[in-house]
């Protein structure tokens, strides 16, 4: 549903935001006078870390930035960490913020003073999709055995995923409310951690991002069961989605980049351009394809509405849960 | 045997001249990027990662880990001296480092560091050789229950130490627990004890800065009033005759250094833990299992050697958990899986199926790069003791400075700098009224780890306590726990039973 939504959007902004990528803005002066500190909004290991890091260093072997770039993880509280730390560095030009969809849902649920809409957007990099997974030990080969275990296990099925609120725990709401299932949600700290308590059987089921279970995937020790995404992954030809199996659970997760308030124009410029340049390289095309992500980019007002569309979203969704902070 | 050979192939490749000369710039580097306070690892290798590019990946990786290492040995070298660590994970190495530097014995200490990082590292790249696939099955049997298990047995080697007062061991334990709950929950989301809403603290108090505080300012401030007029440091002299008398004490410290090791390798090998609990763990039992734990803490040469076999051997185990499952134990190997993607390695299961070639050359450059830090610390060890003959009044001055740096540098927050003048103060009073600091930062840097997987376990298990006895490993890790709290009542109960008959006889 979220999918359709801003998908639509996104088509229809497209047009501009290639307007606005094919006229270079005038900033040929500008770079960065000091090491520019990427702040991720997650853990180590995760799905965005490991993207925010792969950036990182493709920038730099790419010489796409004079200046070293430095990632920091402030994952704590679901982003929240990250989210005021941005805040605190307004009108800074050296601080970028690798976002997930977290920062849609860490300040519509607790109260931490932050208005995504004051952020500078810079560039969506991509789109990352969800699957379900289960440890290749166990029986359950189809959607119907998972259910059914579920169902048995009577709300004693362990759930992991990273933070509460979150997207994880959304689609594990989606997954409570569309089945008429109780599970047991378990958070951790990153998603590289989940896939591992998944394979050393701490839990019973995650909804990994596609990267974050790949290494156990191909060794092998976890299964996939189904795919939240529109259309069949193309790097998980036999996996069905959701609504081929009849229900109609789409869900996915935005990368983006994005700086703080009052960012200097110049500045903003100089990384639109830097990541325009980045998503433009054979390696990322490759990357993408090879990890299953939707590798189209999206900058300026075209990707503010964007992420305020997807705000709106998360909105409805978080009250539908009763998960809406005061 | 199979890995002998691939090993072997591995040593062509880090052998070369061009990689040896890698290693021992790495390895000077990372030395002094480890020595200065608020530089660690985690910034030797940023720094470096981008430089990388520019070799091929077996050279690169070399140089990483030459770094890595360095900084390992380094960060004693700030410990022992200057009484600040130079680097998280040197943390407990000040606890007996520094009063060993105080009685002028600064060149046997950080000959004591250079040996037992020497050992600490070598045995856990042993380890790493034989058994990094099989081990890498243990690293997934560790769920939440194990975790906290495994944490609560670190605190209980601190609580039942003979040496310390008992009580005020306790409290120590219970401010770096409240001090740990600093900041944003992970299972909810919400800031606590933010003191109104004071952003420097929702990233929590870092125990780095606690610890630069408590050791480094209040070690000023203590040193200041006890020494008055006439400095309390002894010029520390270093010959050829010391440094054998070094290598013959530390000849007996055998047990300890083979136990750090062994220990060290696996908790830097589960994914949340790392070098830093490893090291303040090793201390912890060195003490506890001491004949004489009265005397740790006031400059026994076993209170320096325990915690650097400990960080050095996590910081090999963390790998472990890196290359095998993709997934970093310690920030530093974060950035290490970073390079690693660039350079087109998928870190996982298949890694050392697919890229032997890699795989073998990282583990066979841990081996040079350990010798060649060894080698190169020993040989700076006079330069460093002769930093210890300046006028104290400078060193002060000195020691200060770099407190303020090294607290400002990690996140370049102003609010951390107030919070080392905060703690400095507070470590000096409590000091002075004989609190024991060791275990207040080490529940600040266990707290959070303890606390999640505690919470974790717990809805895991549908609140069911007995999750943590239930499971095998866990059970055992309670079990020792327990044992660890009672020994030294059984030990005190022992010593009254004893008595009675000799006032008989």
């Amino acid at each position: 549903m979220i999918n359709t939504f801003t998908r639509r959007t996104a088509m229809a902004l497209m047009a501009s935001a290639a307007l606005a990528v094919a006229t270079p803005v005038a900033a040929e002066g500008w770079t960065p006078n000091k090491p520019v500190e990427m702040v991720i909004m997650a853990g180590q290991g995760g799905g965005a870390d490991r993207l925010a890091r792969l950036f990182q260093s493709m920038i730099q072997t790419e010489n796409l930035s004079p200046m070293p770039i430095l990632p920091v993880n402030k994952g704590g509280g679901s982003g929240a960490e990250a989210l005021r730390y941005l805040k605190d560095k307004e009108g800074d030009a050296t601080t970028v913020m690798a976002t997930l969809n977290s920062y849609y849902t860490t300040p519509l649920r607790t109260d931490i003073g932050v208005d995504i809409e004051e952020f500078t957007p810079i560039a969506r990099m991509a789109i990352d999709n969800f699957i379900l997974w289960v440890n290749a030990d166990s029986d359950i080969q189809t959607l119907d055995d998972y259910i059914a275990a579920v169902k048995e296990a009577g709300g004693s099925w362990k759930m992991g995923g990273t933070g509460s609120g979150q997207e994880d725990s959304l689609v594990t709401a989606m997954l409570e409310e569309e089945f008429g299932v109780k599970y047991t949600y378990v958070p951790f700290d990153g998603g590289g951690t989940v896939a591992k308590n998944l394979v050393g059987n701490h839990i019973d089921s995650t909804v990994n991002n596609p990267s974050e279970q790949m290494g156990f995937y191909k060794a092998g020790k976890s299964r996939p069961i189904a795919a939240f995404s529109e259309e069949r992954l193309e790097a998980f030809p036999d996996v069905p989605t959701m609504r081929e199996l009849g229900h109609d659970l789409v869900y996915t997760m935005q990368r983006s980049f994005v700086g703080p308030k009052d960012m200097p124009a110049e500045a903003v410029a100089f990384y639109t351009d830097m990541f325009t340049k980045l998503s433009e390289t054979a390696e990322w095309q490759k990357y993408a394809a090879d990890e299953a992500l939707d590798a189209k980019l999206l900058t300026g007002d075209a990707l503010q509405e964007f992420l305020l569309n997807g705000r709106e979203v998360h909105r409805k969704i978080l009250d539908s849960m009763g998960e809406l902070g005061s | 045997m199979e890995i002998f050979g691939l090993l072997a192939d591995g040593f062509a490749t880090s052998l070369s001249p061009l990689n040896l000369m890698i290693v021992i710039l790495g390895v000077t580097a990372g030395l002094f990027i480890g020595a200065m306070p608020g530089l660690g690892s985690v910034n030797g290798v940023a720094i470096v990662l981008p430089l990388t590019f520019i070799v091929p990946p077996s050279s690169a990786i070399i140089l990483l880990a030459a770094i890595y290492y360095g900084a390992m040995y380094g960060g004693a070298i700030s410990s022992i001296l200057l009484g600040i660590p130079g680097a998280s994970t040197a943390v407990a190495t000040t606890f007996d480092g520094r009063p060993m530097a105080r009685q002028g014995k600064a060149g046997l200490a950080l000959i004591a560091a250079a040996v037992a990082s020497f050992v600490g590292g070598t045995i856990s790249v042993v380890l790493f050789t034989l058994f990094a696939v099989p081990l890498a099955d243990l690293a997934l049997a560790f769920g939440p229950a194990e975790e906290f298990a495994l944490v609560l047995m670190a605190f209980t080697t601190f609580v039942g130490l003979g040496g310390d007062d008992v009580l005020k061991t306790i409290v120590m334990i219970c401010l770096g627990l409240v001090l740990s709950t600093v900041g944003l929950d992970l299972i909810s989301g919400q800031p606590r004890l933010i003191f109104g809403d004071l952003p420097g603290f929702y990233s929590g108090i870092s125990f780095l800065v606690l610890a630069i505080g408590v050791y480094g300012v209040g070690e000023i401030l203590y040193t200041i009033e006890t020494s008055r007029t006439s400095p309390s440091v002894t010029p520390a002299k270093l010959s050829f005759r010391a440094l054998g008398e070094g290598l013959r004490e530390m000849n007996k410290l055998w047990k300890t250094m083979s136990f750090g090791s062994v220990m060290g390798f696996f908790v830097g090998m589960l994914p949340a833990a790392g070098a830093t609990p490893a090291a303040l763990m090793s201390y912890g039992m060195a003490k506890t299992f001491s004949k004489k734990p009265e005397t740790f803490g006031r400059g026994n040469i076993e209170g320096v050697a325990a915690p650097e076999t400990a960080n050095n051997a996590a910081s090999t185990g963390s790998l472990l958990p890196m290359l095998t499952l993709g997934i970093p134990g310690s920030p530093t190997t974060a950035l290490l899986l970073g390079g690693m993607v660039m350079w087109g390695l998928v870190p996982g299961p298949m890694l050392f199926i697919e890229q032997p070639d890699f795989v073998w050359g990282l583990i066979s450059s841990l081996y040079t790069a350990n010798v060649a830090a060894v080698l190169i610390n020993i040989a700076l060890i006079p330069l460093f003791v002769w930093a210890l003959r300046m006028p104290f009044t400078v060193l002060c001055a000195l020691v200060l400075v770099l407190c303020i740096v090294g607290g400002y540098a990690p996140s370049q927050k102003l609010h951390d700098v107030w919070l080392i003048a905060l703690f400095g103060i507070g470590g000096y009073l409590l000091r002075k009224d004989d609190y024991p600091l060791a275990p207040l930062v080490l529940a600040l840097v266990l707290g959070p780890l303890m606390e999640t997987s505690f919470r974790q376990a717990l809805i895991s298990s549908q609140g069911n306590v007995f999750t943590f006895v239930e499971r095998p490993l866990s059970g055992l890790f309670m079990a020792l726990a327990a044992l660890f709290f009672v020994l030294p009542l059984l030990k005190l109960l022992r010593q009254r039973k004893s008595k009675p008959p000799a006032v008989a006889e």
